[in-house]
């Protein structure tokens, strides 16, 4: 069965059939999250079948030959990181859906629905792409909704922040582009030369071309994530997508960048990866201090997520090129535990600003007596943002810095001080929000409602879940990311701990 | 320089040796396309000259189509005639066509292909008469503008139609163009085809004087660039003894070839490259392309856009790759130059244009910058990326300016006012006509080269064929102006969807059959050659050997 397929093709159907003329604009909704829930059961049930013993190799493998002439396969399949990927992206979209219910007048939210679905599409396919050519076209295709999410949908800077966002974004791809060429042109080629397979392990004509072709990737990868120095569209576009939207763009598409790094970028080019630690490392550093101090200074809510998210990318860096297991299994179990609580924060967030009508922290205040059960989630989702342990952020944060401090210590030592930065600008955000007398202005609000509460509680049901238990998590990473490693031709430095999943156990109270 | 009559031995040869003037040997099958078109042409004439008035627009537009339709099958039946397919393979010898003038090959078959179906969109754009009762053309090209003749001639009701047979002339003068085997014979195509484009761009029936200043313009540089053309040409059988392409290419590179002649082949090759980069509209020779493309009639503009750039690659392409490879070393260097002076200079400075027209033609610059990169990477699938570029381009070039036709000022009354071509009113266009912006965004879109659209995969074949053949700083410019031109494109999707309308001064017409026909088309192109562009990578990779 063409698992991968189906569970791409139904969000797209879905978004044929909101789109269509005789679809009600009133039922526009019911249908995306019918479609999006249908998407959900299906990765489900593939992620039940899939075999976690050999979560290193990939299961659902999908081939047809797409273009021969350039080489070009339509090849699916996911190992165990991709899985958590593709599943992530299928539980946060059924919850985006629910999150815009109301946000919209019905004529607007067929294209709002149906650009979401579409937008469902393209990151299952970037997550499950087996072929490089086929993961860049989804890299590529995937700005066009999003653009249009931003700029339809977004706040009063919407049409700034929407052609930053795209810019930056294709001027990275492009980049790539040549360096794609460029890969193809030092591979096997023929009519399958695009297959990561075919791509990986290759003896490059030289270690400048090695070099160059690694940089274009990770020039890409690294505006995607986004690292600093080219961090800039995000806090912009974050800020003003609609929350929904938002959640997306942070949770899951910025994913793609590091997720490009570690199954792209480490295997296809070893020599010139290991070559890069060096700088990478710094730039992350760099980017958890950087985003943390930003985070701290900002009075717009959104603004300050997304500089979270800039902080918590750097560790997620810094663990795939700490070049150690630990490290790439908590950077490859960061992605998913920070997709949730970012989740779940920007989505807090948005209901907040649906009903103050302002993103600028100063105006609230008081908010936990009069919205005790908003207060409470935003908690929570902060908290596992700071890497509370018990929550599923610490367990990762965790093995990123020990992964770190076994090859690099000062690196460790240093991006320690990005949790003690995170304390302060949650508890601090959450003082300034929540805590105080009640407020004239909350006076007749509602807390949270049927729908909102279905919208944040399978968010935080897994932030707890995976911050006590993440075996089954780490048991589908961990073979996946053994198998990256062997590829890079690195082990553990000494001494080396003969499994991690007792030792990321024994990590949780 | 007593070898200059020496050294042509071949015709001066033959006439002493037998006495008489040998009967050229043609074959007519492999230029049937060429000759129907050309027929069509000329029925057109005697359908202007003959036909009662009334009847005529419908006449003339039947015959062309028809001409066209006929043309693109002998195009195919040709193609898929053995001889071709059998000889594609062979060196050297002279196939079809008319005694080594005009050589039938695969590429040049796939570009008359290309030129044939464009130039019939092209025509059902030019036949709309929806949306204005007289069409998009004067009714009477000679009358001043602002006349007391020219108000008669409009209130008469007159039609233009003599549009047509000139239209199939210059399309046949494009399908010889590639097709031509020495530079005389590709001389007189660029004069055939070039002619009736300048009529054409000066019969708009709006903003006249803009429209006869871009013809003039047009012709007074055109024919400049031709004289160049021509005197390259003279340098070359100088220096070669003979105008024939593959005899240059021969005495390039044989060893008893001419010595102490290299000024007159480099000067030659420089001024023949002159000639067929101003066609392209490559920069520093662009100078024309924005004030002939605003200027002209729109669909005129949409026509030239899309197939005068296939039929001057071609030339170009065959000139390099059958005349002048020898001498790569000399010529490569300079026109690495031009493609990065091009690419760089239609990006930057599309980008404060606030013409639609405009910005489209620095756009197209751009693009030949592009297409520039896959003729310098000099392989057969250089050749066969620059094929696909050509035919992708040219069907979103067409649909792009068939809608531009479509965004109007509002009139008086029901009556629908000219082209709204400044920027500023295009605001709020997404919401106004949602059909129409989302086409002109697909369009924008494919230009910009976004993936799983036929632009994406243009981009893609030239710059790997770049990359392929060691010139990865071409591909780099490339993808470095490709994103300075995503700025622009997406600056006109923002102001449609993003912007508040102008209010009510714009309007969108609605369109005939036959441009709605056109723009179907197009689109649907744009999106096939974009997710499944293996059937025509398939016919351009068949079709990227040359044949001297």
């Amino acid at each position: 069965m063409p698992w991968l397929t189906l569970i791409g093709a139904v969000p797209l159907v879905g978004a044929l059939a909101v789109w269509l003329p005789f679809t009600p604009a009133a039922k526009a909704r019911v249908v995306a999250l019918a479609a999006s829930v249908v998407a959900l059961v299906l990765t489900l049930a593939m992620a039940l079948q899939f075999d976690v013993g050999t979560a290193g190799e990939y299961q659902f493998a999908e081939t047809y030959r797409w273009i021969p002439d350039l080489g070009v396969s339509y090849a699916l399949g996911v190992d165990g990181i991709a899985l958590t990927m593709v599943a992530l992206s299928a539980v946060l979209v059924p919850v985006c859906v629910l999150a815009g219910w109301n946000e919209l007048d019905p004529e607007q939210s067929k294209t709002f629905f149906a650009l979401m679905l579409v937008l469902e599409t393209f990151m299952i396919g970037v997550f499950a792409a087996r072929d490089v050519f086929l993961f860049y076209v989804f890299f590529e295709a995937m700005l066009v909704p999003v653009y249009f999410l931003i700029g339809f949908f977004g706040g009063p800077n919407r049409r700034y922040a929407a052609v930053k966002f795209f810019l930056y974004s294709l001027f990275g791809g492009l980049v790539m582009l040549v360096a794609v060429i460029a890969l193809y042109v030092q591979g096997p080629g023929g009519p399958d030369g695009f297959l990561t397979d075919k791509l990986t392990g290759l003896d490059f004509s030289g270690t400048a071309t090695e070099r160059l072709i690694f940089l274009g990737f990770f020039l890409a990868f690294a505006i995607k994530a986004p690292m600093w120095p080219v961090h800039t569209w995000l806090p912009d576009a974050a800020a003003e997508a609609p929350a929904g939207v938002a959640v997306l763009l942070v949770g899951v598409l910025d994913k793609v960048g590091t997720f490009g790094m570690l199954t792209l970028c480490l295997p296809l080019f070893p020599e010139a990866s290991k070559w890069a630690v060096p700088v990478v490392i710094v730039l992350a550093v760099v980017s958890v201090i950087y985003g943390a101090l930003l985070a701290i200074g900002q009075s717009d809510l959104k603004r300050l997520i997304a500089y979270t998210s800039i902080s918590h990318f750097g560790f997620i860096v810094l663990g795939v090129f700490a070049m150690t297991s630990y490290g790439q299994s908590g950077s490859a179990l960061y992605m998913v535990n920070h997709g949730f609580s970012t989740a779940a924060l920007f989505l807090v967030a948005g209901m907040l600003i649906a009903r103050r009508g302002s993103a600028r922290i100063e105006d609230y205040g008081g908010l936990q007596r009069s919205t005790p059960l908003l207060a409470g989630v935003f908690l929570v989702a902060g908290m596992s943002s700071l890497a509370l342990p018990g929550l599923s952020s610490f367990v990762s944060e965790f093995l990123v810095l020990v992964g770190t401090f076994t090859r690099y210590p000062a690196a460790a030592i240093v991006a320690t001080v990005g949790i003690i930065l995170a304390a302060l600008y949650i508890l601090l955000t959450y003082q300034r929000m929540f805590t105080g007398p009640k407020r004239d202005y909350a006076a007749g609000w509602r807390d949270l409602d049927a729908r909102e509460a279905f919208v944040v509680a399978p968010l935080i049901a897994v932030i707890i879940a995976l911050g006590f238990f993440p075996k089954p998590v780490l048991d589908v990473l961990n073979p996946a990311v053994e198998r990256t490693m062997q590829q890079v031709g690195v082990t553990d430095p000494e001494p080396t701990v003969a499994g991690i999943t007792p030792a990321a156990e024994g990590t949780t109270p | 320089m007593t070898p200059l009559v020496s050294a042509a031995p071949s015709l001066a040869d033959v006439l002493t040796a037998a006495g008489t003037i040998p009967a050229p040997k043609v074959d007519y099958f492999a230029v049937s396309p060429l000759l129907v078109v050309f027929a069509a042409a000329i029925v057109g004439v005697m359908v202007e000259a003959f036909v009662p008035r009334e009847s005529r627009f419908r006449i003339q537009v039947g015959v062309a189509v028809l001409g066209l339709v006929a043309g693109a099958a002998l195009v195919g039946a040709v193609a898929v005639d053995g001889r071709v397919l059998q000889t594609a393979g062979s060196a050297g010898a002279a196939i079809g066509g008319i005694v080594g003038a005009v050589v039938v090959d695969k590429p040049a078959l796939f570009l008359q292909g290309s030129i044939l179906v464009l130039s019939l969109l092209s025509v059902l754009t030019m036949a709309e008469r929806t949306v204005e009762s007289g069409g998009p053309f004067t009714p009477q090209a000679s009358a001043v503008p602002g006349s007391p003749a020219e108000s008669l001639a409009r209130r008469a009701g007159l039609v233009q139609s003599e549009v047509f047979p000139l239209l199939m002339f210059s399309v046949g003068g494009m399908m010889l163009f590639p097709a031509a085997n020495d530079l005389l014979t590709m001389f007189i195509a660029l004069e055939v085809f070039s002619l009736p484009l300048y009529l054409m761009c000066g019969l708009a029936r709006r903003r006249r004087l803009l429209s006869q200043e871009a013809s003039l313009k047009y012709f007074l540089l055109g024919a400049f660039s031709s004289a160049f053309f021509l005197y390259g040409t003279a340098l070359l059988y100088g220096f070669a003894g003979s105008v024939r392409l593959f005899d240059i290419a021969q005495a390039i590179s044989g060893d008893s070839g001419p010595v102490g002649k290299d000024p007159l082949l480099l000067l030659g090759i420089a001024l023949l490259a002159v000639g067929l980069l101003f066609k392209v509209g490559a920069a520093p020779f662009h100078i024309w392309t924005p004030d002939v493309y605003q200027g002209a009639p729109t669909p005129v503009t949409g026509f030239m856009a899309a197939c005068t750039k296939i039929a001057a690659f071609g030339a170009l392409l065959r000139v390099s790759y059958v005349a002048l490879p020898g001498a790569r070393w000399d010529w490569t260097p300079a026109l690495w130059g031009v493609a990065i002076l091009t690419m760089v200079v239609g990006a930057v400075i599309a980008i404060v244009q606030t013409d639609v027209k405009r910005m489209l033609a620095y756009s197209s610059i751009a693009h030949a910058g592009f297409i520039l990169t896959g003729i310098l990477a000099y392989s057969r699938s250089g050749v066969s990326s620059v094929l696909f570029y050509l035919l992708a381009y040219g069907f979103s070039t067409v649909g792009a300016f068939a809608l531009v036709t479509l965004v109007r000022d509002a009139g008086d009354g029901d009556a629908v006012g000219g082209e709204a071509t400044h920027l500023s009113q295009w605001a709020g266009l997404g919401r106004r006509s949602p059909l129409l912006a989302g086409l002109f965004t697909l369009f924008l879109l494919a230009f910009a080269g976004i993936p799983l659209t036929s632009g994406f995969i243009g981009k893609y074949a030239v710059f790997s064929a770049a990359v392929a053949g060691g010139g990865w700083v071409l591909a780099l410019v490339g993808v470095l102006a490709s994103a300075v031109a995503a700025f622009f494109y997406l600056r006109v999707v923002v102001l449609m969807y993003f912007s508040e309308p102008s209010g009510p001064t714009t309007v969108v017409a609605t369109p005939g059959v036959p441009v709605v026909v056109a723009v179907s088309v197009a689109a649907f192109a744009t999106l096939l050659l974009g997710v499944f562009p293996t059937v025509v990578l398939d016919l351009t990779q068949g079709a990227s050997a040359f044949l001297p």
